[in-house]
């Protein structure tokens, strides 16, 4: 097999930059993605928060990926799935190598390769700490699969390490799916999250917040039974003494993602100890010729915005250099990374009067005084939203819900979804209530409504996501 | 009535079992875990010892040279992984000179073939990160290593085909003499059998002690371990072991069978049988000690640690003396023999190391003592070769596609650290003791063995299992017991 560019992972990276090549002219290319569908692992973040500078709203994870889906057939860019990557190699032509259950082994030679395999989480291995082994602790991604992909509870009774903003939303999708989260330790004087997540995460739902505390014992012989937290000092190191025991069946593990770059090793590129991803010039190609890298796998992103944009770069890079030919590499150009987020909320706020907007990932600190007419005078803000969100906060505080819905003769077990506006933050409980007691029948959209006007509200819930009907084999 | 009842599915009492299986004898293992390899015989170092570590004349020495010597060929006749990569005792201070030589001789006199002397310039040109430190070691060309579950599920897998019966979750509670045999009670019901034989790990000393008067006790010894991933697994080619000082006894470093890198272990004596938990200073103490051997390790390619338990015999009251660790006068060895005051009643306790290395020659040394007592037939049937789970990611691309185009589930990854296909997965769930939890698929298939350590698998592992095996996903245990992974559904919102 022959073509001209191949892009190894189909993911937010690898669509956009299989978009961007096309837009660049390259017709003849190919997604190969090892899991049964595009979208990558946006399809389990069934949150919020997604598409602000891409689409300029606020997207889910699944929405997100499913605009780049639409996008990706509508040019009938044409994908591999379920099919996993095993060797690749650069130079004129690169030649990957692949396997699925259809063609078995096989080889594919193209003109370039774009790497976008993303990254994975770090374990508790990794992490090092010690204790039993027992079944119950996992990576927060495992839980989310479990969780949003799975239809199905990881735990009863959780402690969640690191405050990542993976951290704090899985902390918030076991409370809402009806688990109890007794904790978010973390071992940094600060969250790596954005404050409005410790706000609609934590705080809403009473769950505390311990900074400059760590795991430092895993206890159970088959399930966990608990954990020890300690506090930590300066140096990051367990302080005798401090050390509490915490009863718990599940222990999430939000402690950093790894760019997994063992194909780009395999491959022999040249890798940056700083970023764990591959070194690459100032078009993203790395050491390597024909071989370029965006996403996830060159180095962790906190936004998948960012991630789009950098992959499209990279698809009209791989583009250039299959129409025009190699140039000189240059020099090698670490790729820009943002200073990882730092945050946490003011001490001294008064909660009755001063409050984290929620409504975009600033967060301004809004103080809201009642004038002597009974009026708001609400000040900090720094947009409207934020003016509106005080106004409510102050009188009827509204959220958004996002969940699951299980899914009958779908090719899998739930679709995830989403009310469609806000409603009365006293309402989610019973909103999740007739969210769990619906099933519905595949064929799913995105953009279906699937209840109407819940928990008493003239708002109703809507799919995020695709969920066909099963294909029998 | 069974003609012997093993007590342990580890690598002593499924070697034993196997042997057996050579004789038209009516063979059971109990177990009281879910799975075979669950004690002792799953975390430990892999090592197939050289021999030269025990006093000439213990059974320690002679098993584990024969062992050695049997090694490569059971692995081919069973098929699973071993390599002898040879062992380097490392001195790293030229006053031990003396002890270097002493070990050499022992080695000799235990019939160890191929020791040499040798000096810091050949050692970097064997180890290149070998540490500054090391002026000259024993080189044991016989070393080796080997997977330790590999080798204990090979050998039940083989037992049971030539027909031992294998029963899981059957703790033993009590051993009642009577007329030409023993009562065995477990938790859930009672055996009758002619011969027992106590490979029960850790928990020997309890077995034994429900029949003999000469008590014994078994203290563990527990180790921790850490284990690297297979990116830094070629740091070192040689198992690397310290010689003891006054400061201890060191730690080793090895590459694995697998081509990770081990570290470890500690030793710590701990009065729970079933304590496992690693510490922070025990894992602290393996990675300083081990640096010393080792020129830079890199902590952060750690992908997981562990804790293992040697079944360390402190105390044995026998022949009116007491001997074991605790007296100096009396060797500390295994105990294999037929318990003087229990006719059919056959201990194999005390097997800590080099015991996973003397497994081949443990199995044909208890099935003697059997032999002499039950003068059983010659089983004519018995099919001395076993064929293991292949292991795609080690196949060649054509045997990959062949297999594939066989049987399209081994296109389909499901590990994709180890790349484990469904095809493996399913294979281990239906062969002949198949595995019935995640950690039996890891111990069979190694999914969930590599860097990621399970995060990414676990959910699709636990889905395979739970439909392979018909039952819900809250079901499917990591080890059996209240290892749950899911809630059942009508727990859930």
């Amino acid at each position: 097999m022959k073509t001209d560019l191949i892009i190894i992972g189909g993911g937010p990276a690898g669509m956009a930059a299989a978009l961007a090549a096309y837009e660049k002219g390259i017709k003849d290319l190919l997604i190969l993605e090892r899991d049964k569908e595009l979208g990558g692992i946006l399809n389990q973040c069934i949150h919020n928060g997604f598409g602000l500078h891409t689409f300029k709203e606020e997207l889910t994870g699944p929405e997100y990926a499913v605009r780049y889906m639409d996008m990706v057939a509508e040019k009938k860019i044409p994908s591999l799935l379920n099919t996993m990557v095993v060797d690749v190699q650069g130079g004129s032509p690169c030649v990957v190598t692949a396997m699925n259950r259809e063609q078995g082994m096989f080889k594919i030679e193209a003109k370039a390769v774009v790497l976008a395999m993303g990254c994975r989480e770090r374990s508790r291995g990794a992490m090092n700490i010690p204790g039993t082994r027992p079944a119950g602790v996992y990576s927060a991604g495992t839980a989310q699969r479990y969780v949003n992909i799975e239809g199905r509870m990881p735990g009863r009774e959780v402690v969640v390490l690191g405050s990542g903003d993976i951290g704090l939303i899985m902390a918030r999708r076991m409370t809402l799916q009806g688990a109890k989260v007794k904790m978010v330790a973390e071992i940094m004087p600060y969250s790596g999250g954005l404050k409005r997540n410790i706000v609609q995460c934590l705080d809403d739902f009473g769950i505390p917040l311990k900074l400059s505390h760590t795991v430092t014992q895993i206890h159970g012989k088959e399930r966990v039974e608990g954990v020890t937290i300690s506090k930590v000092d300066d140096k990051l190191n367990p302080i005798p003494g401090t050390e509490e025991f915490v009863a718990c069946d599940t222990l999430l593990l939000s402690c950093g993602l790894i760019p997994e770059n063992e194909l780009s090793q395999g491959a022999g590129a040249q890798m940056d100890d700083m970023t764990s991803g591959p070194v690459v010039n100032a078009k993203l190609e790395t050491t390597v010729q024909g071989i370029f890298a965006c996403g996830n796998v060159l180095h962790v992103h906190d936004l998948v915005d960012n991630v789009s944009k950098e992959a499209e770069k990279a698809g009209e890079f791989a583009a250039d250099y299959i129409l025009n030919g190699e140039e000189d590499w240059g020099e090698a150009v670490r790729p820009k990374i943002a200073e990882k987020t730092k945050c946490t909320l003011p001490e001294d706020r008064d909660a009755g009067s001063q409050l984290i907007c929620i409504g975009c990932p600033v967060g301004c600190l809004i103080t809201v005084n009642k004038n002597e007419d009974r009026t708001l005078a609400i000040t900090g803000n720094t947009c409207k939203k934020g003016e509106a969100y005080a106004r409510n906060e102050m009188t009827a505080p509204v959220r958004g819900v996002t969940s699951i819905i299980r899914v009958e003769g779908g090719s899998g077990r739930v679709v995830p979804v989403k009310t469609a506006g806000e409603i009365p933050k006293g309402r989610i409980g019973q909103c999740l209530d007739e969210i769990g007691a619906v099933t519905v029948k595949a064929p799913v959209k995105a953009g279906d409504v699937l209840i109407q006007n819940v928990a008493g509200t003239s708002v109703s819930v809507v799919a995020t996501g695709n969920m066909p009907v099963a294909i029998c084999l | 009535m069974y003609d012997v009842i093993v007590i342990g599915a580890g690598v002593s009492g499924c070697a034993v079992a196997r042997e057996l299986s050579r004789f038209k004898l009516k063979t059971l293992v109990l177990e009281k875990e879910s799975d075979v390899c669950e004690g002792t015989s799953k975390a430990n170092s892999g090592i197939v010892h050289a021999g030269y570590d025990a006093e000439p004349g213990t059974l320690k020495a002679k098993l584990n040279v024969l062992g050695n010597r049997k090694m490569a060929a059971l692995s081919k006749e069973l098929d699973f992984s071993y390599k002898q990569n040879g062992s380097i005792v490392l001195c790293f201070d030229e006053k031990d000179r003396d002890r270097l030589e002493e070990l050499k001789a022992r080695g000799e006199a235990n019939g160890v073939e191929g020791l040499r002397i040798i000096e810091r310039a050949e050692l970097l040109e064997k180890e290149p990160n070998i540490g500054d430190d090391a002026v000259a070691a024993l080189y044991a060309p016989t070393g080796g290593i080997v997977c330790p579950f590999g080798i204990t599920i090979a050998l039940a897998e083989n037992a049971f085909v030539n027909g031992v019966e294998f029963k899981f979750g059957e703790t033993v509670t009590g051993i009642q003499k009577q007329e030409g045999g023993y009562l065995i009670q477990t938790k859930q019901q009672t055996f009758e059998t002619k011969v027992v034989v106590n490979a029960a790990g850790v928990y020997a000393d309890q077995i034994h002690n429900m029949v003999s008067a000469s008590k014994m006790e078994i203290t563990p010894r527990k180790g921790e371990y850490l284990l690297y991933d297979k990116n830094v697994g070629n740091m070192a080619s040689h198992t690397l072991f310290q010689l003891p000082t006054a400061l201890g006894k060191g730690v080793l470093v090895s590459p694995t069978v697998h081509g990770n890198l081990l570290t470890g272990p500690t030793a710590t004596d701990i009065p729970d049988k079933n304590e496992k938990e690693t510490s922070r200073e025990g894992l602290g103490q393996v990675t300083q000690k081990a640096a010393l051997s080792l020129k830079g390790i890199p902590g952060r390619q750690v992908i997981t640690s562990f804790a293992g338990l040697r079944a360390h015999i402190t105390k044995f009251e026998r022949n009116g003396a007491v001997s074991g660790a605790e007296s100096k006068e009396m060797s500390d060895d295994f105990v294999i023999e037929e318990v003087p005051d229990a006719a059919g009643f056959i201990d194999v306790a005390g097997m800590e190391s080099p015991g996973l290395s003397c497994a081949p020659a443990t199995g044909e040394y208890v099935a003697d003592i059997i032999k002499k007592i039950l003068n059983p037939e010659e089983n004519r049937d018995f099919v001395s070769t076993r064929k293991g789970i292949i292991n795609m990611s080690l196949a060649t691309e054509k045997e990959r596609h062949e297999k594939i185009k066989e049987n399209p589930a081994y296109g389909k990854v499901i590990c994709r650290c180890e790349m484990v296909t469904e095809g493996e997965i399913l294979e281990a769930i239906h062969r002949p003791l198949g595995a019935t939890t995640t950690d039996g698929i890891k111990r069979r298939t190694r999914a969930g063995m590599g860097r990621c350590q399970s995060g990414f698998c676990n959910p699709r592992v636990v889905e395979i299992l739970a439909r392979e095996l018909g039952v819900d996903e809250s079901e499917i245990k990591k080890s059996g017991g209240d290892a749950w992974y899911i809630l059942p559904f009508e727990e859930e919102r």
